[in-house]
Formats: C-alpha cells, sequence, structure tokens
C-alpha cells in the first residue's frame, strides 16, 4: 500500500511571527522556513507503517514555491520519503484549492492512505484533510493519536475535547495527525546526503487543470491587543488578598 | 441572510459552545439550528429555547448518533439548498465537519471567527493569534467555524423556536464509532469554566501534577488545565491541553503554575480576565502577559495557597 503524504512549508515554530508595518500580512522575508510540524508526525507515521511493513511507498506531495525542493521536501525524504513531488506556485493557494490538487494527486498515485497535519501553524486553518475526504469521498480520521492498520481498514484514535475516541474507516481513507501520534526522527547529515538522490517530480499547478483562485481576500493584517506585563506580589498573603479582591476566594 | 448553526449536543443535552454561535449566526441574520444525532428529543426542546432561533431542524437517526463527519457531512449539504450560511463551534466536532461541508459546496470555509464586521467580512487569528486577520469573502454560501470566547453567548431560555423532522441519506458506510474514552468530572468545563487552574511541566510528575492542581482547583471551584509540555509529558491527559493546538479559554481568572508562557500556550489563555503566574523564574515569558505575578518555588507556594484559602 502506497502512502500520500502533504506536506507545507511555513515560517518555523521557533520564530516569532511579525506582522508588516503595512498590515498587508506577516513578515515572511530573510526568517526561517521549515516543515509544519504536524506534517513532520505525518511524514513519521508514513515512515513507520513502512518500516513494519504495512506500507509500500511513502509520496511526500507539497504545493509552493522553488526552494521549497532543496528544504522541506529534502528533509521528508531525509527521514523516510522514498520520493517527492513538487506542485510549483509563488502564490498562496487556499486550503481548498490545495484540497483540490491533491484529490488530483491522488487519483494519479491511488495511495491507500493520505495521511496530513491536522492544521498548518501560519494560517491555523485547520481544513485541508477533511476537505480532501469530501473531495475524494473517503472516510476522515481527524486528530489522530493512534492509528493501526488491520485488512480491509485503519482504526484511529482521536483526541477529541472530551477524552479520546476511535473510529474504524474503510480503505482507502484520510488521517490527520494530532501532537501525540509519535516523536518524529531528526534528519540526520547522512539521511540528508542520502535523499538527495531520491526522486522530485517538478510539476506546476496548471499541470492538473485546478482552478486556484483565491476566495477569500485578505483586507488587512494586525497585531493582537497586547496585554501588559501587571504586577507582582511578595507572598501567598498578598496573592490571597488579590484572590479575595477578584471574588474568586472566601 | 438565512443561518444553519450546528447545535453541540451529547444526544442529552446541548452543550454551552452552542450559544456563542448562536450570538454570531444573529448578527448574520436569521437563525435556525441543526440537531443531528440519536433520540434527541430532548435536546432538541432545549435547542428551541434558545432565545431568537427560529426553525430547529432535527435529525433523528442512529448514523448520527456519533456525529460522524461521513454521515453528517452531506446531511447538512442537503439543507444548505436553503440556507445561505453555516456556523458551527470551533470544537473538535465543529472543525471535523465544517471543512468537509464547505469542499462539498465548493466554499472556502472561514475558520475559528472572532467577530462579524459584515455579511461577507469577519476577523479570525493566524499564526498561533500573533496576528489578527480580516477577510472578506466571494463565496456565494459561508460555512464558518466560530471561537467561543469571543462571542457572548445566547440566553438558553425564552425562546420559542419551531421544531421539525428532517431526513438525510443515513450511514454512508465509509466509518463506524468503535468507542470513546470521556473523561468524568465534576469540576466545571475547561472552556466554560469562569476560574482554571493550569499546571505546567515544572510540576515534574503526573502524581505531582494531581497533588499541587486539583486540591487548589477544587479550592477555587475551577477547571484544570496543562500546558502542551505538561501534555506532552504525560502528566496530564490530553483534553486538559490549552492552547493553538489544544482548547482556547478565557476565564475570570487564569492561574498557571509553572508554566513558562510558550507562544503556543498563550494563544490559547491571553485572553482571559485576569492571568496569575506562579513560576520560580522571574524572566519566564508567562509574567510579560500575567497582571498577577509570584515569583518562588511552586511546591512551597501551591500548598500553602491551598491552605490558606
Amino acid at each position: 500500500m502506497k502512502v500520500l503524504v502533504p506536506v507545507k512549508r511555513v515560517l518555523d515554530y521557533n520564530v516569532k511571527p511579525r506582522v508588516k508595518a503595512d498590515g498587508t500580512g506577516v513578515d515572511l522575508a530573510n526568517v526561517k522556513m521549515s516543515m509544519n510540524p504536524f506534517d513532520e508526525i505525518a511524514i513519521e507515521e508514513a515512515v513507520r507503517l513502512k518500516e513494519k511493513g504495512a506500507a509500500t511507498e511513502v509520496v511526500v506531495v507539497t504545493i509552493g514555491v522553488a526552494k521549497a525542493e532543496s528544504d522541506v521536501l529534502l528533509t521528508a525524504r531525509a527521514m523516510g520519503a522514498d520520493r517527492a513531488i513538487l506542485i510549483q506556485t509563488d502564490d498562496e493557494v487556499e486550503p481548498l484549492a490545495v484540497a483540490k490538487l491533491l484529490a488530483k494527486v491522488a487519483e494519479e498515485e491511488q495511495p491507500g492512505l493520505i495521511i496530513l497535519g491536522k492544521q498548518a501553524i501560519d494560517d491555523d486553518s485547520n481544513q485541508t484533510g477533511q476537505m480532501l475526504g469530501a473531495l475524494l469521498g473517503w472516510p476522515q480520521g481527524t486528530f489522530a493519536s493512534k492509528v493501526e492498520l488491520g485488512g480491509q481498514g485503519v482504526q484511529v484514535t482521536r483526541e477529541v475535547d472530551g477524552g479520546l475516541e476511535t473510529v474504524d474507516l474503510k480503505l482507502p481513507a484520510i488521517v490527520t495527525t494530532d501532537l501525540r501520534l509519535n516523536e518524529p526522527r531528526y534528519a540526520t547529515l547522512p539521511n540528508i546526503m542520502k535523499a538527495k538522490s531520491k526522486p522530485v517530480a517538478k510539476k506546476t499547478v496548471a499541470d492538473y487543470g485546478v482552478d486556484v483562485a483565491p476566495r477569500l481576500k485578505t483586507l488587512k493584517v494586525v497585531e493582537p491587543a497586547k496585554r501588559s506585563a501587571g504586577v507582582k506580589v511578595g507572598s501567598v498573603d498578598e496573592l490571597v488578598e488579590k484572590l479575595k479582591a477578584l471574588g474568586v476566594a472566601k | 441572510m438565512k443561518t444553519l448553526v450546528w447545535v453541540e449536543h451529547d444526544n442529552q443535552n446541548l452543550k454551552d459552545a452552542t450559544l456563542a454561535v448562536v450570538t454570531a449566526a444573529a448578527k448574520l441574520g436569521e437563525v435556525h439550528l441543526l440537531v443531528a444525532g440519536k433520540g434527541v428529543d430532548g435536546v432538541a426542546k432545549q435547542a428551541a429555547a434558545i432565545e431568537g432561533v427560529g426553525k430547529v431542524h432535527v435529525a433523528d437517526d442512529a448514523a448520527y448518533e456519533h456525529f460522524l463527519a461521513e454521515n453528517v457531512a452531506p446531511l447538512i449539504v442537503s439543507l444548505m439548498g436553503s440556507h445561505d450560511a453555516v456556523l458551527f463551534p470551533a470544537t473538535t466536532t465543529g472543525k471535523n465537519i465544517a471543512p468537509r461541508v464547505a469542499a462539498a459546496l465548493d466554499v472556502m470555509q472561514i475558520s475559528d471567527i472572532l467577530s462579524v464586521e459584515g455579511a461577507d467580512t469577519f476577523t479570525r487569528p493566524i499564526y498561533a493569534g500573533n496576528a489578527i486577520a480580516t477577510v472578506q469573502t466571494s463565496d456565494k454560501k459561508l460555512v464558518i467555524t466560530v471561537r467561543g470566547t469571543a462571542f457572548a453567548k445566547a440566553a438558553a431560555t425564552g425562546g420559542s423556536g419551531t421544531i421539525e423532522a428532517v431526513s438525510g441519506e443515513g450511514d454512508k458506510g465509509l466509518s463506524t464509532f468503535a468507542g470513546a474514552e470521556i473523561a468524568k468530572s465534576e469540576r466545571p468545563e475547561l472552556t466554560s469554566a469562569k476560574v482554571i487552574v493550569s499546571g505546567g511541566r515544572a510540576l515534574g510528575s503526573s502524581e505531582q501534577f494531581h497533588a499541587q492542581i486539583d486540591p487548589l482547583a477544587d479550592k477555587l471551584g475551577a477547571a484544570v488545565g496543562a500546558s502542551r509540555a505538561a501534555v506532552d509529558a504525560g502528566y496530564a491527559p490530553n483534553d486538559y491541553q490549552v492552547g493553538q493546538t489544544g482548547k482556547i479559554v478565557a476565564p475570570e481568572v487564569y492561574v498557571a503554575i509553572g508554566i513558562s508562557g510558550a507562544i503556543q500556550h498563550l494563544a490559547g489563555m491571553k485572553d482571559s480576565k485576569t492571568i496569575i503566574a506562579i513560576n520560580k523564574d522571574e524572566d519566564a515569558p508567562i509574567f510579560q502577559v500575567a497582571d498577577i505575578g509570584l515569583v518562588g518555588d511552586l511546591f512551597k507556594i501551591v500548598p500553602e495557597l491551598t491552605e490558606k484559602l
């Protein structure tokens, strides 16, 4: 069974986002970009399925700038993906259009499982996996903390508001990863060197005949209202007084 | 505009998360509700009592009991011929279903809205709340998830909605519910609690987490939360997690204990009215957002505080 893993190149997790002074967005010039952390978990899960013998091939795909070939797609191959597809565009592509492109890739590749991050840490949309499920007519196991492949299906344990929930899905299926599904391995230097020889198919958005025109227009982007630091108290007794003043302690 | 609101419930009781969504929907127009589940007569009555609601569509079918997105999304799509917008709470249930509806309608969903600026314009957080975007949609139908803490709750009583049965295609045969481990607690729910006591990695173990945090929470009648670091380390279960990828909370008082204040944690709690931080590191980022801070060893401070309350 083939596993397809879509990944996104985003502002690195450790970089504090800065809103541009002109209010048009977040400044992405000359800042470190990395693979979306949830997508690393998706790659890791796919590679583990291959290592267990449950999957035969791991294919990674990204939609984005040419540079992705030498950063996020290289990282993915170094982690264990067998080959990569780069659908190149310099434009921002919304989750709906991403899902449409991925549906086309899925038709070509015929994977048994598509594993995606549950959300990208830049736009925080949390949409692509579920949209892809709808477009393909496949079941979805979102916010997964455990994935177990069986004969004809996959059992997914999901992190839900009240605790955990388990669903059985028919294959082919979509899984979106939550934080505690696994701990992704590091892409080691020797593996990065080796990964350079793993193939990357270069495509463009036009190759798939999908309309990717945005539906949402960003009118402005601003910083949230700032909280200012308050007072420090010197003792527990003072803290108790403060809690009493707030009406939460008697 | 005619709006449809997804009613969050457990087949017995309507959940509070619904009420903030009703407020958001009312800013767009007429509010209709959808109660999908199994044996939901009681929930339908509670829904009809919410102030300001019109029709309450009720789909009572075993296929909807566990809100499987594969079964529920087509039902919602079938109701969108007669509605202009559908709104869900940004809960794990809402987030699971909404995009499946949006893609089927060929609509770009607007996630986690903070405000309604106009019939097609909304604000929403991006980058873990480090930026707020104002977005305008060109889609004819709207699919929206609503951040519960950003809208006042509609009154749960005083309404006189009319209940109307609807049916969908039922079980699509793609997925089945296999079980759930839902935490039972006497404490208030995290997302609706007035006071929250949250613990971080500094607690050091699951035993200490419960030994320190639980008695204080009980004294304050508070819900218990945790940072991602504490959940990842196994000190607290996943449903305690407050943050960008966990729960978003905005209680009257948020007490952060042994939490350093990573960006992704702040994203989940910085709209709390009063933030109190207890941490041994006086340079911890949590103190930059805290209204009241106490620097010191939590293992000394927390028992003393619990004792004195």
